[in-house]
């Protein structure tokens, strides 16, 4: 069972068949823009002092994030890393949250508890990533086994990078998933740099994908600069899921555009490297393709991109109106109680 | 009631809360054809089938961290570690991820992870540890560790109603050692209040697990020369009963803390301190502590006798307290 390399996204026809209508491929070009607003913003954040801390993010991921999050049923839910913002905007985490998210502030998901991308919305079917990547790998697994032994017909979606795919987490929650054939999507974020380490010394095979094989389900790559085809594939992945047919694993290769985090300039990464991934710049290769293939007018686009200005704006201005957390209340919420468990998810 | 070993007790609270309780599943190593390595399970998968008693590869990791999924999903997993010391192979899905999810994302993480623990009969380094102290320094964790039958029912009861991650020590060498009454019925018993295993004035010792046989069997000794020592049990960690740990020690004045567990950094430590920090001027002599001395499990029944506080270790540290 080798490895399937997935194959670019074709005509409008084609991508219409694969379940999506102009106002979802318009939606798609939307969160996009969001995913990519909230991280430049957020980075002037930064700079200016604003976000303690460090700042990552996840340019030249965008599509991939996007493209998953938006082949996700209403009721799936998943475990995204710190390059899956896009994960959150198409789930419909409000931006605004996820600036006071940055900040530290009470509006934040983990109301100041936790910083960066550690967040996430329950309610929204997401829930919030560690740093010891990729320990969500195991617990998406326990999800897709709750799902398999109450026969819901529901997917998790559990995200890793390449850097970790070298961890045994990765392989202890594929080889159960494997055995099981339980109804869960891996999703390798392989953006080539584990920090500073390439993915020759991460792997000795070609593709971290290879691998699925090993555990006896299909393993696919994926051009994760492509919205589309992420699209179809995740799509396919879960439907597969959904209907009793196992596991897959679906590598998304893109490069990390940026350092690790802010303070690392990526000098490690070949300059030539940058350029010829920046000639597939995800967002600006799907507007391509709503103006070649969907007829994307100039309003429409200068609608959405007027609009994805508006909800940031009002979105930082939101944020930096949530206050900062009482110290008083550090102490509160290590432990549940009863009433805490009175909600979707524990019933 | 009926006359019930600790591990039947174990076995009979487990089994009662899965039939009450559909969202309830086991998982683990062995733990559906085989019943379990110590049989704590056994006849369970006829009876509730193979996915809710599920056998899972060797891969810790994969049972706590997955517990950790179904837990968020909804399910009331109860995940068995072969052995205790195999925890430290899961220890970033318990630390990591299970204790601070509540923290940080307000999401419950409803999971009991049982844990056979303990020496007494050479296990060696890898088959014996009592690792609670570990477990009980991260905020998050729920400490639980049973000492007579009738507390590993109801404490393991609580241990699967509660909403947060609990670590259940069941003490191997009590498994099939204790046998006591224990109700018919389903209860619960409460974390975080001390149970007087042994009443008596004249000093008290705070002990947990196997190590209340140890210190009632030193107070039957002490007895014998007329002074009567309380045997408090803790039955849990965390939380723990510091208010009847002070009144003790504020009514006897005298204090043995003693646990099974290594000395340095063990939980004894916290008692000792907490007691010096609140009591102090209640104390008629030192805090005494006697615990494991700080190397691994020893195999050879002599080397395992002298790291695992015995009965002798017990009476003689009461008799210099006793006498002070």
């Amino acid at each position: 069972m080798a490895v399937r390399e997935a194959e670019p996204a074709g005509s409008l026809q084609e991508v219409k068949e694969a379940g999506l209508d102009r106002e979802d491929l318009l939606a798609i070009y939307r969160h996009l823009l969001i995913t990519r607003g909230i991280e430049e913003r957020g980075h002037i954040l930064y700079k200016q002092g604003k976000i303690p801390g460090s700042f990552y993010t996840g340019r030249g991921n965008e599509g991939a994030a996007v493209g998953v999050g938006t082949a996700m049923g209403p009721n799936d839910v998943g475990t995204p890393l710190h390059r899956d913002m896009g994960v959150h905007v198409v789930r419909g985490v409000e931006p605004w949250r996820i600036f006071a998210q940055y900040m530290g502030r009470e509006g934040g998901p983990t109301r100041g508890r936790d910083g960066n991308v550690h967040m996430a919305v329950p309610e929204l079917g997401l829930h919030p990533m560690v740093s010891h990547l990729p320990a969500m790998l195991p617990v998406a697994t326990g999800m897709a086994l709750a799902f398999r032994i109450r026969g819901e017909k529901r997917v998790p979606l559990g995200w890793f990078g390449e850097g970790s795919a070298a961890r045994g987490d990765a392989h202890e929650s594929m080889n159960l998933a494997g055995v099981r054939r339980l109804p869960i999507v891996y999703v390798c974020d392989n953006n080539q740099w584990a920090y500073s380490t390439p993915t020759y010394l991460g792997y000795p095979i070609e593709h971290v994908a290879d691998r699925a094989a090993a555990y006896g389900f299909e393993g696919v790559v994926v051009d994760g600069t492509d919205v589309l085809a992420v699209y179809r594939e995740a799509k396919r992945a879960i439907e597969k899921a959904r209907a009793g047919g196992g596991p897959t694993l679906i590598e998304c290769l893109t490069l990390r555009m940026e350092g690790h985090a802010v303070h690392d300039d990526a000098f490690y990464v070949p300059k030539d490297m940058f350029e010829q991934w920046a000639e597939q710049d995800p967002i600006e290769r799907y507007r391509a393709w709503l103006r070649g293939q969907a007829d994307m007018t100039d309003e429409e686009e200068d609608e959405i991109t007027s609009a994805v200005k508006r909800i940031l704006n009002d979105a930082l201005e939101r944020a930096d109106a949530s206050p900062l957390p009482d110290p008083a209340g550090l102490e509160k919420g290590v432990f549940a109680s009863q009433e805490d468990l009175d909600t979707p998810h524990h019933k | 009631m009926a006359e019930r070993t600790y591990i039947q007790a174990i076995s009979d609270g487990l089994r009662e809360e899965m039939r009450r309780d559909g969202r309830v599943v086991v998982l683990g190593q062995d733990v559906g054809v085989y019943g379990g390595a110590f049989k704590v399970t056994n006849g369970f998968q006829e009876e509730f089938g193979p996915w809710r008693v599920l056998d899972t590869p060797l891969s810790e990791t994969a049972i706590v961290g997955g517990a950790t999924g179904a837990a968020l999903m909804g399910l009331r997993p109860v995940a068995e570690m072969q052995f205790a010391d195999f925890i430290s192979c899961a220890w970033d899905h318990l630390v990591t991820v299970a204790a601070k999810q509540f923290f940080r994302g307000g999401t419950p993480v409803p999971i009991v992870v049982r844990l056979p623990s303990g020496g007494g009969f050479s296990g060696g380094p890898f088959h014996s540890q009592n690792p609670e102290s570990s477990f009980a320094h991260i905020p998050g964790l729920k400490i639980v560790c049973p000492a007579t039958p009738e507390d590993a029912k109801g404490l393991l009861a609580t241990s699967i109603e509660d909403p947060n991650p609990v670590l259940y020590f069941e003490h191997k060498h009590l498994y099939r050692r204790i046998k006591a009454e224990v109700p018919d019925e389903r209860y619960t018993t409460p974390f975080g209040q001390a149970r007087v295993h042994r009443p008596g004035d004249d000093a008290i010792v705070v002990t947990w697990g196997a190590m209340v046989h140890t210190a009632s069997e030193a107070a039957d000794e002490l007895q014998k020369d007329g002074h009567e020592i309380e045997v408090l049990d803790l039955r849990t960690l965390i939380p723990w009963d510091k208010e009847r740990v002070l009144e003790g020690v504020r009514r006897t004045s005298k204090v043995l803390v003693l646990h099974e567990d290594t000395r340095t950094g063990g939980f004894g430590g916290e008692i000792a301190a907490t007691i010096a920090e609140e009591a102090f001027e209640d104390l008629d002599a030192p805090v005494m502590r006697i615990a494991a001395p700080d190397t691994p499990v020893p195999f050879s029944p002599p080397l395992e006798k002298a790291f695992i506080p015995q009965v002798d270790d017990v009476v003689k540290g009461l008799r210099q307290l006793v006498e002070y």
